[in-house]
């Protein structure tokens, strides 16, 4: 927006008029511009720097890794240990598994938060008030506490060796899922619900029919939320996964790094693989993180 | 018996719709209180009983009163990890937020390509943090590594980070740094949401910029600020991965943070009593600074005019 203001030529000559006034004002920004880009640059170079080093360093020769100064681009790029990686650990099902586990969990997340948030915001009864006090309360506890109970009951249930424990406890509904979702649909207007309802239109056809399809934003960063928690997620595979070819990509990635420690080459391809997922959706849905969280009410209103 | 006619009484009251509301509000928010259930309140209801339990998941459990309670105060490693968890909260903490924030009010600048430096900004925190763990051993190696390449171009003699018990906190909190891109956002969803008419209305007043910054933006965001801080600290309070992957809780138990050593006496000792305990001690202290600063709060936490 102001940058065009900038750049329109009427705009600059409406501003030359006073220049000899503004000028110290001026060189003042335009300096402060600089600066602003330039420490912008190298911060964001320096937070590129560790994936630079993973990139570089999955396409070397083993005896390249720790030569000094550090070649950024490698001479001959071996494209191939991508390849090795495959033919060393079952890394083909350590994608499938991480996808598996994050795809339910996401549909879990999304389908629960959906309804909670919608008996939480657009639906009067008695009792929603003390329901979405203990949703703010389990929002603010540490949950450590529950980690070796739950592991617990869950092997009670014979649970432990399988995937359920990673994926079923998101349709359950996570608090800060409901929240976001429940903060979004507050600000939609209750004529909407009134309208179907004389209609004759039962509570599950309003959410389905008439709030769910102005909830996306809201929807999408939850997903977006969740896909990223579940994919991502270490401690759950960790504790509940123990068979090889049941890993998920993180636990997968600790296991090749304990396996072929050495072959640095080989650990930065498996990571970059299990990276890339995650930078391409990051790319296409990056204005909804700012978004969602901009209904959340978070930003104080 | 009373409730029963109580709910009854009242229910007659209610009208049709109500009624169906109050129905279908159960119904539709029936994961969460089941979840709320299973997941929180039975898990913590059966982890107060394993605190006086002795058990190795193995044999059957045996009551042993407060004898984990003794073996907490005999445990040296207890405080050694209460202590380091502590230095790298109070001290990571804010330098996190102070990160975030700076990075926020940047890239609320109107600026070219922001949508580029906001992905750069954010990228390390959406690795996975295996992924990180394993190249961050890689940045902080004291002979190979990135970072004292780069300290020496300074002239800053070599550092050991990973392997020096001083270093290693340090370490730990300078990575934890990169990882703010979630904070980042935060914060810059509360910026752009400052009303500029606001900070207009304090130009024309005559406020310069720096005044305009402390006596608008600030207290505009600041339940945002606090938001953050609480969020920070119960998550700094359970960090865990890197801690797994990098160090194994080493040098000399200089990074053996509350959860890892919760995790260790779970699933390495096979001791589920004691891990109850220590997770009861590291909730309640949590718990604990989470109501001061909520006491605290009132002070400085600007909500809008009431």
């Amino acid at each position: 927006m102001s940058f065009a203001q900038q750049t329109t030529p009427s705009a600059a000559l409406g501003k030359g008029a006073n220049a000899s006034i503004l000028r110290p004002a001026r060189l003042r920004r335009t300096l402060g511009r600089t600066l602003l880009y330039f420490f912008m640059t190298v911060l964001g170079i320096t937070f590129t720097v560790p994936l630079a080093w993973v990139i570089s360093t999955s396409l070397k020769l083993p005896g390249q890794v720790f030569i000094q100064p550090i070649q950024w681009i490698p001479a001959e790029p071996r494209w191939s240990n991508y390849l090795e990686v495959f033919k060393q650990v079952p890394f083909e099902r350590f994608i499938f598994n991480s996808f598996y586990v994050t795809v339910l969990g996401t549909l879990g997340s999304v389908a629960s938060s959906v309804t909670v948030g919608f008996a939480l915001s657009r639906l009067r009864w008695p009792g929603r008030n003390i329901v979405f006090a203990v949703l703010m309360a389990t929002l603010m506890l540490p949950g450590i506490v529950t980690l070796l109970p739950v592991f617990i009951m869950f092997k009670q249930i014979q649970w432990v060796g399988t995937f359920y424990p990673l994926w079923v406890p998101a349709w359950f509904g996570g608090a800060f899922y409901i929240f976001l979702i429940r903060q979004y649909m507050m600000t939609l207007p209750i004529e909407l619900d009134e309208a179907a309802r004389i209609d004759g239109a039962s509570n599950f056809r309003i959410l389905w029919q008439v709030i769910v399809p102005l909830c996306g934003p809201a929807i999408a960063s939850v997903a977006i939320f969740s896909f990223l928690g579940h994919y991502n997620d270490f401690m759950g595979p960790l504790i509940y996964i123990s068979d090889n070819s049941m890993y998920t990509l993180p636990v997968g990635l600790l296991w090749i790094q304990g396996r072929f420690g050495n072959y640095w080459h080989l650990v930065m391809a498996a990571s970059m693989m299990s990276i890339t997922p995650i930078i391409a959706l990051f790319f296409v849905a990056q204005r909804y993180f700012v978004q969602g969280i901009q209904f959340t009410g978070l930003a104080g209103r | 018996m009373t409730t029963t006619t109580l709910t009854r009484k009242r229910s007659r009251g209610m009208s049709a719709i109500q009624r169906r509301d109050l129905r279908d509000g159960l119904l539709f928010s029936s994961p969460f209180i089941l979840g709320v259930l299973i997941l929180w309140i039975g898990p913590m209801l059966y982890s107060l009983f394993l605190i006086t339990q002795d058990w190795n998941l193995i044999r059957a459990p045996r009551f042993i009163g407060l004898g984990n309670f003794e073996r907490l105060f005999d445990d040296p490693l207890v405080s050694k990890s209460l202590s380091v968890t502590a230095y790298f909260t109070f001290v990571g903490v804010p330098l996190q937020l102070l990160t975030a924030f700076g990075l926020a009010l940047m890239l609320n600048q109107p600026i070219r390509g922001q949508g580029l430096y906001r992905t750069i900004y954010y990228l390390p925190a959406i690795t996975p943090a295996v992924a990180s763990a394993v190249v961050w051993v890689q940045i902080l190696n004291p002979e190979f590594g990135v970072l004292n390449s780069l300290l020496g171009i300074f002239g800053v003699a070599p550092i050991k980070w990973l392997f020096d018990p001083k270093a290693v906190i340090p370490a730990f909190i300078l990575m934890s740094l990169w990882f703010v891109g979630p904070q980042m956002i935060i914060f810059l969803a509360g910026l752009q949401g400052v009303p500029k008419e606001l900070i207009e209305a304090a130009e024309i007043d005559g406020a310069n910029s720096w005044q305009r910054f402390w006596k608008v933006t600030v207290p505009m965001v600041s339940p945002i600020i606090f938001f953050n801080l609480v969020v920070g600290i119960i998550g700094s309070f359970q960090v865990f991965t890197s801690s797994f992957v990098m160090t194994r809780g080493g040098p000399q138990d200089s990074t053996r943070f509350m959860a890892l050593y919760i995790y260790q006496n779970a699933f390495e000792y096979f001791r589920m009593g004691y891990a109850a305990l220590l997770s009861w001690v590291i909730f309640v202290i949590v718990m604990i600074f989470t109501v001061i600063q909520f006491r605290l709060a009132n002070n400085w936490v600007y909500y809008g005019e009431r």
